[in-house]
């Protein structure tokens, strides 16, 4: 005869007070997460739209004591910087991911760049400035836009790969077959056909990149090392919007903090942009339609 | 992002079975046609410059090694295993022990998973288990957002806002509450290890908390719905259903938010303090290894010297690969192989 087991009135209550506890401890976490980033766009908005004008995105520091001046120069630096890091990390990464989806496909190799990207991802910023200070300005002698566009360059190189290779493996196998049967060559077939139908997602992955090292500061500081001056040349040292940030936020000057301020906003704004636009890219994707 | 690829491609054609069934790319209809065009040098070079991307991989890893490595012989031959267990930095006398850094690193990051850990569990759970459709999306987002603020506006933030707040109302109370421990004892600064373990949480809660719901998606739907019958409330579920299975995932995103807390630069730079001491107490400037370099790598005049700070930035790339390597295989264990549930 099965036994009956009757829960006690207590057991039942303690039960349903853990369910509510723990409901209301995850809503409090939820609250407590989202509050900080409230609290840091509020006061970034506030500080930074209230310090932004023209002189802003037209003129170069000017020295301690004088108002007035902005960061014209770091933002074109950062242009440049990012430029250049695009132009190695963006063909790197694509072929990389090409290779992982269409060539290496359930080989160990491919898995073992694969877990390697994943890894090299985590590699602290500062570090990949340390190799590239050794590598491209020791030899050279001195600090140069060079330098930091390719640590940065090289810092997009695995994020590119993965997401490109996710984005590819999602590209049906009837479109390839399509392509070959045409005899279209298979190198033709895999740029034109597979990797254009995967563009969207493709492309979201390198403004995530992109996204990613914009706001990079560690690798610059030994690299580009940043400039007070107009320098558009890719020889010499270059601004760049996070590090003219740094310095002024650990600066004692008022004025200084207040351009600091101004500064982040105008990269945040950057940042949150091309986010907002892979975002838009990816939900409304060519993908969803092949399916 | 998971995608469930049998259902983006489900006109595989049902052809008999190959010798190479094991490999997915190559059904008998392509292997046919690759075999038959004549681009075969222009397909190969293609192929095999696509191999060379992929293997750049390989070759940032090894440059970096290499560097590190060759950049630090100098000290590495000089102190041994004693450079890590110095207490002592002292350039201008020529002692190096990178003890100080160490414990300051690994103490900011052991704050930070304290606060972020609870957190960003709770978020992930809400995200998945709880959250009204309409608010998922927005709520998601958000803290995306979170993840792409660079590290640098993070330490304004904490330098001018973050700061004052620690010093004017939390620390106070923490020295009134627990001060008996000596963990938190004057002089109150507001900058310190305190300040500098807060901001990394704030900084790993959005990678922690998104791997984790990714992970406890994996979790098969019905692994719920079996729970759920046999009477449980909707926090046994989650707990017994999800968080069981989920758990060695949980872990490995964890970790991966450890190997971010340990090699975050300029946030911490900006509020630990820079004070190369150890000392018990929390709310009192200290120094880690990543702002150490952040702050004396263009300074360093002597090759002695240079070499020491380049040791421990290849201490820190030794440390943070073993962390995330860990951390991948722990989240692949659970993701990998899991039908996708469309979330």
């Amino acid at each position: 005869m099965p036994s009956r087991y009757q829960p006690s009135a207590l057991h039942r209550f303690r039960r349903i007070a853990a369910n509510q506890l723990a409901s209301a401890l995850a809503i409090a976490s939820t609250v407590i997460v989202v509050a900080p980033l409230v609290a840091i766009f509020a006061y970034l908005l506030f500080k930074g739209a209230s310090s932004l004008n023209l002189a802003f995105f037209t003129q170069t520091p000017k020295p301690v004591g004088e108002p007035g001046g902005g960061m014209a120069n770091a933002i074109v630096g950062s242009g440049i910087l990012l430029a250049l890091a695009s132009a190695i990390g963006v063909p790197i990464g694509i072929g990389g991911g090409i290779y992982l989806a269409e060539f290496g496909r359930g080989t160990r190799l491919a898995n073992f760049i694969r877990f390697t990207a994943d890894v090299l991802n985590g590699v602290p910023s500062i570090v990949m400035g340390i190799a590239i200070y050794a590598l491209v300005v020791l030899p050279q002698k001195h600090f140069s836009a060079f330098a930091g566009g390719v640590a940065l360059g090289i810092m997009m190189v695995p994020t590119i790969t993965r997401t490109t290779e996710e984005m590819l493996l999602m590209v049906p196998h009837s479109v390839r077959e399509a392509a070959l049967g045409l005899g279209v060559p298979n190198w033709r077939s895999v740029l034109s056909i597979t990797l254009k139908t995967a563009s969207p997602g493709v492309i979201t992955g390198c403004m995530l990149a992109f996204a990613r090292v914009a706001g990079e500061t560690a690798p610059l500081l030994f690299t580009a090392l940043g400039n007070e001056f107009w320098s558009t040349s890719l020889g010499e040292p270059i601004a760049a919007l996070p590090l003219q940030i740094y310095v002024y936020a650990i600066s004692p000057y008022n004025e200084w903090h207040r351009l600091a301020w101004a500064g982040a906003l105008v990269l945040i704004l950057l940042i949150v942009l091309s986010v907002a636009l892979v975002r838009y890219v990816t939900t409304r994707g060519v993908l969803k339609g092949t399916a | 992002m998971a995608f469930n690829l049998e259902e983006v491609r489900p006109s595989r054609p049902s052809l008999p079975p190959t010798a190479e069934a094991d490999a997915p790319a190559q059904s008998a209809i392509r292997a046919y046609l690759l075999s038959r065009g004549n681009s075969a040098v222009s397909d190969a070079a293609f192929r095999w410059l696509m191999l060379l991307s992929g293997l750049s991989i390989f070759a940032i890893i090894g440059i970096i090694a290499g560097e590190l490595i060759a950049g630090s012989r100098l000290t590495l031959a000089k102190f041994g295993l004693h450079f890590f267990f110095g207490t002592a930095w002292d350039p201008v006398s020529g002692h190096y022990g990178a003890l100080p850094f160490i414990y300051g690193t690994l103490v900011s990051s052991l704050i930070a998973l304290i606060i972020a850990v609870p957190l960003s569990i709770g978020l992930a759970i809400f995200l998945t288990e709880m959250c009204p459709k309409p608010l998922r999306g927005p709520l998601s987002f958000l803290t995306e957002l979170l993840a792409a603020i660079p590290s640098v506006v993070y330490g304004l933030w904490a330098i001018f806002v973050l700061a004052p707040i620690l010093r004017d109302h939390v620390n106070p109370v923490l020295i009134h509450l627990l001060g008996w421990t000596g963990l938190f004892a004057k002089p109150n600064f507001g900058i310190g290890m305190l300040a500098a373990g807060v901001i990394l949480a704030i900084m790993i809660l959005p990678i922690i908390s998104s791997l984790t719901r990714e992970v406890m998606i994996s979790v098969p739907r019905s692994q719920r719905e079996a729970v759920l019958a046999l009477g449980a409330t909707r926090w046994e579920m989650i707990r017994m259903g999800v968080l069981r299975n989920a758990r060695i995932g949980i872990v490995g995103a964890i970790i991966l938010g450890l190997g971010r807390a340990l090699g975050e630069t300029m946030a911490v730079t900006m509020v630990i303090g820079n004070r190369p001491d150890i000392v018990k107490n929390l709310l009192s400037p200290a120094y880690s290894m990543a702002s150490v370099l952040a702050n004396e790598f263009t300074e360093a005049a002597d090759s002695t010297y240079l070499s020491a700070l380049v040791e421990i930035g290849l201490a820190l790339f030794i440390i943070t690969i073993l962390v995330n390597a860990l951390a991948r295989l722990l989240v692949w264990a659970v993701t990998r192989g899991a039908p996708a549930r469309a979330s």
